[in-house]
């Protein structure tokens, strides 16, 4: 060590230093861990809700629909379908027959349909994974002593038939693929609206727009409009695209003419008021990447005597766009998870027929999920659970393409 | 613009002021920029070099409230009269910048899209071969020409940059200290480029190197504060290179360029 200096004044407290930063980088890992507890709390809330034991009763004894002894699940196809033709009502039968010829049908779906239209099973009790898990002889003696007609099994409700199904009042046949669609068809219309007119209005707020009074006032507008409570732009989307632009957005101005009078109530609109709450956050990200770009940049750009657009849609976007693309994904993830908005611009909470025009009734899996958990039966609530474990797929899926486009089109400087 | 090279001098300033806001950069320019010479402005940190180069085609008004007073000519004809289109102005008169800066594209794109933004219709491996021919970096990029510029040693960026800028023909070349951030051989070739160009091309260039100006350039301007206290900068003297640096007429910039000073 050297000689200490003459400057008078120092105290090296080296120790109280170094303690100090101790304490903060605690703090800062408690943060952390505090975080990490929460998100594994959520999602073991979610799991433990989507699997489980259920008990359900058979509304028609299988049993009575032995043919010459032969037990239900060993019919043949034909046999079924005979069954079927002799249960059903002509009308449904005739139905079933032109949504899908029951000669194309395979034998499981066949029976698929036995279960459903004729045995109709009813729930009489769930249970939680966690219980499942740890007191199953209990709930069989429970089952046994309460329900003694009652089957019991352990279910995933979340399973391929569960996405690909249609809605159904019926928890035991119950799809989500309705509201999959239609959060699909929805976020289509947030997207088309959202990206091009937040990117346009972040290149003009940047590259176009003076300094002045004016346009300060606008950029401290969008600023704040990104705050603004999700519900107020439902209202917003109902008073304009539900009902001012009715025609437009029923499709009556293009000459459809929707049977299920929609009245605007239309995936359209959803897209568009969605598209509306997340405009501001897209611009805001646009912006911040736009300004990221480095003067040098621009400078090499004008500096061979391009003009303002060539620089901008050469060099500016280009370099920009792995940053919009981020800010917009965030957007497009907020938007795919809203539920406020929907309700004021009218989502269906129960249509069981797909959206397949943008002037479609519609529902989303958020508003599906909100509407299954209101319910008093616990069979909904662990529906809404699978359907939440939906929702996080469709999200992480749709992030991870957004990702990869991404870093197709990131560049080094 | 006018295409004619019947003037005598390219660039001509006349009590040109340009300012910042309210605030006065430069004061009271007058400088004469000859055609196929090599004009050098030197002098201390921030007395405003660049931002008179700036002016020379009108990179200044990229940056925030800038405005001159006077005139800057090329050509006998004012690059700021209301007429003129900057974009114009710039594809007469190219610069190279302090930092190379090469379009994060491939080589060969960083000068084919520069000719492409100005209509050039003909062969496009022509000009890209010629213009790395002319700035000495053909033989080094031959075989990479579809790597990224940003590939490239800062040396080659730089002469990738002197490629891009000569691809479109100018009549100027504007160098804001081009080799400030290059090792000495880079520097010497970045010199030895500068000889050779000014055959076809006249270069005003920015340096903070005096063995550079003395070295590589014609005419040199020696830029100051100005005196009345203010914080603008002006050319103090200007006058063919030998003279400037071996007699002098102003005692600053003697004490300047002997190293007395700045």
């Amino acid at each position: 060590m050297k000689e200490q200096a003459v400057v008078q004044g120092f105290a090296n407290d080296l120790e109280g230093r170094k303690r100090k930063g101790v304490i903060w980088h605690v703090f800062f890992q408690i943060s952390t861990v505090v975080g990490i507890i929460a998100l594994i709390a959520l999602l073991l809330n979610v799991i433990d809700g989507a699997f489980g034991y259920v008990a359900y009763e058979a509304r028609v004894d299988p049993d009575t629909l032995a043919v010459n002894g032969t037990p239900i699940e060993d019919q043949s196809k034909e046999q079924l379908v005979a069954l079927l033709q002799s249960s059903l009502s002509s009308g449904a039968y005739n139905k079933l027959d032109k949504e899908k010829p029951f000669a194309d049908r395979s034998r499981e779906e066949v029976y698929q349909l036995v279960v459903e239209r004729i045995i109709r099973p009813k729930v009489v009790q769930v249970w939680k994974l966690w219980p499942s898990l740890t007191q199953a002889d209990q709930i069989r003696a429970t089952v046994e002593q309460d329900h003694p007609g009652a089957e019991l099994d352990f279910v995933s409700w979340l399973t391929t038939d569960f996405v690909t199904r249609p809605q159904s009042s019926e928890p035991l046949t119950a799809g989500v693929r309705t509201a999959i669609l239609g959060s699909l068809w929805t976020i289509l219309f947030t997207i088309l609206l959202a990206f091009p007119i937040g990117v346009g209005a972040a290149i003009y707020l940047e590259e176009y727009a003076a300094e002045n009074w004016f346009n300060r006032i606008i950029q401290t507008n969008i600023n704040n409009l990104a705050g603004v409570p999700s519900i107020v732009y439902g209202i917003l989307g109902l008073a304009i695209f539900v009902r001012a632009l009715e025609a437009f957005t029923s499709g009556k101005m293009f000459g459809i003419v929707n049977l299920t009078s929609a009245n605007g109530r239309t995936v359209l609109s959803a897209g568009f008021t969605l598209g509306l709450l997340v405009l501001p956050i897209v611009i805001i990200n646009a912006q911040e990447a736009i300004r990221a770009v480095p003067r040098s940049l621009r400078n090499a750009s004008f500096g061979v005597g391009a003009t303002k657009w060539q620089t901008v849609w050469s060099h500016v976007l280009p370099n920009a766009m792995p940053g919009i693309l981020t800010g917009t994904i965030l957007a497009i993830s907020r938007a795919i998870g809203e539920t406020a908005p929907l309700v004021v611009v009218g989502a269906s909470t129960a249509i069981s027929f797909d959206p397949s025009s943008p002037f479609s009734k519609f529902t989303t899996l958020p508003i599906q999920i909100y509407q299954w958990t209101s319910r008093p039966q616990d069979e909904f609530r662990s529906l809404a659970a699978a359907s939440i474990l939906v929702l996080l797929v469709l999200l992480l899926s749709l992030n991870a393409s957004a990702v990869l486009l991404r870093n197709r089109f990131s560049r080094r400087f | 613009m006018n295409n004619n090279s019947d003037h005598k001098y390219v660039i001509e300033t006349h009590d040109l002021d340009i300012y910042y806001g309210t605030f006065k950069a430069v004061t009271d320019v007058n400088l004469q920029v000859e055609r196929n010479a090599i004009t050098a402005i030197i002098g201390p940190s921030g007395c405003g070099k660049s931002t008179l180069l700036r002016a020379f085609n009108r990179m200044n008004e990229l940056y925030a409230n800038s405005s001159i007073r006077g005139d800057v000519c090329f050509n006998g004809q004012d690059i700021y009269a209301r007429e003129v289109d900057p974009v114009e102005v710039r594809y007469r008169v190219g610069m190279v910048f302090q930092k190379p800066n090469p379009f994060p594209k491939s080589i060969y794109e960083n000068i084919a899209w520069t000719a492409r933004i100005h209509g050039y219709k003909g062969k496009m491996d022509e000009i890209v071969e010629s213009s790395l021919h002319q700035a000495a970096l053909w033989d080094e990029v031959k075989d990479k020409l579809h790597q990224s510029g940003l590939s490239l040693s800062g040396g080659q960026q730089q002469r990738l940059c002197i490629a891009r800028a000569i691809s479109i023909q100018p009549e100027v070349i504007l160098m804001d200290e081009p080799a400030s951030a290059l090792d000495p051989i880079a520097t010497l070739k970045i010199e030895e480029l500068m000889q050779e160009l000014k055959k076809n091309y006249t270069i005003v260039i920015v340096t903070h190197n005096m063995q550079q100006a003395a070295r590589a350039s014609d005419y040199t301007a020696m830029m100051m504060l100005s005196r009345d206290g203010e914080r603008s900068g002006t050319v103090i003297e200007f006058d063919e290179t030998t003279r400037i640096f071996t007699n002098p007429k102003d005692k600053r910039t003697e004490d300047y360029v002997t190293g007395r000073f700045g």
